[in-house]
């Protein structure tokens, strides 16, 4: 589904946030990526749907490569759905206008059909209620609900994540993992840039470890969490993991 | 001591309405098309693409660069003749009051990119970033997503920079255009009464910005309660 091969990025300062970066993630599988700050995972699962480019290498989805010029860059997007830290619901448009809005300029989708899809999906992470509100009068936790209930108002072939859960006050953060649990439970494809190793353990499938750039371990959970064999792995989940 | 005497005033309202109707006209045009122009232009500014957005930056630089005055003139003195050449009008057509429209649309759509352009960058990146990673092509991500957003935020810089505008049009009169300041004039001259027409104009002028003004203000206010 996903085929990162060998991806480098440098920042015109010289910066290189991308170091020869391969993975890949199959149909239904479910990947956590982890990492120290500054590691290059935010960087390298927004270069998957391309929002960033990179110079070196190759990123397949679904068939279609990334990179490529040629790629219609819009239409892959518009299948592969994507959740921030920071929610970036649309402030200026009721909730079910968010969900909406995309569908029928994007998709193509009627009005009324699109409406139907999204109040559905809105009662599926449990806010229906909210339907008519803005994003301003909700919970971090609440938005980042509606987040997904937006990319996936899409009909999404596999989902990233981007720390979705990294900007969230600690008591909003369960409501926003159960929906990312049942997801993952259901056989969406996902790829999942997280600290959450809770979540990790419940549905992750493998866990990448990257720093400085580089992907430094790329192993089954249960290895991962036993053996890590990198050191900057181990010190890493030592740090995380404190009990 | 200089003794007023304003009966100049009542009789000439009907012909100095007819002039601020000019005044108004010049504004709003001006406003219209150059919010327009201006967004094109903000839009352009912040492109990769070195030759749109010098284009845009060539444009903006140029035009707060010269006097208004300038463009006035050059505007009442060239391109009429040049329309009268091009459309082959007679030449007695007046053109007078398009050209004054059309100058003062160039020349604020500068200001008002400038403006859009802050306001553009007001919004956060994310938000382009999440209309694109819902397919949206950039077209659409700024049509949608970004400028309703800007918009919302630099409405009271907007309309301060038409207040500007709406003092600034009474520069018309260089070209004997009769818009209110100039109509206010020419009564002032026929009646031997300059000074006080023109308090009188001031005075007008000052009632409609102030209150425009505090209008902006409250605005303003609200938006900041809002956010």
């Amino acid at each position: 589904m996903i085929d990162i091969r060998k991806v480098s990025k440098t920042y015109p300062n010289g910066f290189q946030a991308l170091k020869a970066c391969s993975t890949h993630v199959d149909k239904g599988e479910v990947i956590v990526v982890c990492g120290p700050s500054g590691s290059g995972k935010s960087t390298l699962i927004k270069c998957v749907n391309g929002l960033e480019d990179f110079q070196e290498g190759e990123i397949v989805v679904n068939g279609i490569s990334v990179g490529d010029k040629k790629t219609n860059l819009p239409k892959l997007r518009a299948h592969v759905g994507m959740v921030f830290q920071h929610f970036e619901l649309f402030p200026h448009m009721t909730v079910v206008k968010n969900l909406t809005v995309a569908q029928t300029k994007v998709l193509g989708r009627r009005k009324v059909e699109a409406t139907e899809r999204g109040l559905k999906l809105l009662e599926r992470v449990g806010l229906s209620a909210h339907a008519s509100k803005h994003p301003g009068q909700l919970s971090g936790g609440q938005q980042q609900r509606v987040a997904i209930a937006r990319a996936l108002a899409m009909d999404p072939i596999c989902m990233l994540f981007d720390e979705p859960t990294s900007a969230l006050d600690p008591e909003m953060i369960n409501e926003v993992l159960d929906v990312m649990v049942q997801l993952a439970r259901e056989g969406m494809t996902m790829m999942v840039v997280t600290h959450e190793m809770e979540f990790a353990r419940k549905v992750a499938h493998r866990v990448i470890f990257m720093d400085r750039g580089e992907i430094v371990e790329d192993a089954g959970k249960d290895e991962f969490f036993t053996k890590p064999r990198s050191e900057r792995a181990q010190q890493f989940l030592s740090k995380i993991l404190h009990h | 001591m200089y003794d007023f005497d304003w009966s100049s005033v009542k009789p000439a309202l009907p012909f100095m309405w007819l002039g601020m109707k000019v005044t108004l006209e010049i504004t709003l045009t001006a406003m219209s098309v150059g919010i327009a122009l201006g967004t094109v232009l903000a839009v352009l500014r912040l492109q990769r693409n070195p030759v749109l957005s010098g284009f845009s930056a060539a444009y903006v630089n140029l035009f707060r660069a010269v006097p208004l005055i300038m463009v006035l003139l050059w505007f009442f003195l060239i391109v009429p003749t040049l329309i009268e050449r091009i459309f082959n009008l007679p030449r007695t057509a007046d053109t007078r009051v398009t050209s004054a429209m059309v100058a003062f649309s160039l020349f604020q759509a500068a200001y008002y990119a400038e403006i859009i352009r802050a306001g553009i960058q007001s919004v956060t990146a994310g938000q382009m970033g999440a209309a694109l990673a819902l397919g949206m092509s950039y077209g659409q991500a700024m049509r949608l997503v970004v400028l309703p957003q800007a918009f919302r935020n630099m409405t009271p810089l907007l309309l301060t920079q038409t207040i500007i505008l709406f003092q600034d049009t009474s520069l018309v009169y260089v070209s004997a255009v009769r818009d209110f300041f100039g109509a206010a004039t020419i009564i002032g001259t026929r009646d031997g009464r300059q000074v006080e027409l023109i308090l009188f104009a001031g005075g007008v002028y000052f009632v409609i910005s102030f209150a425009l003004s505090s209008l902006v203000k409250y605005w303003q206010d609200r938006l900041k309660v809002a956010a």
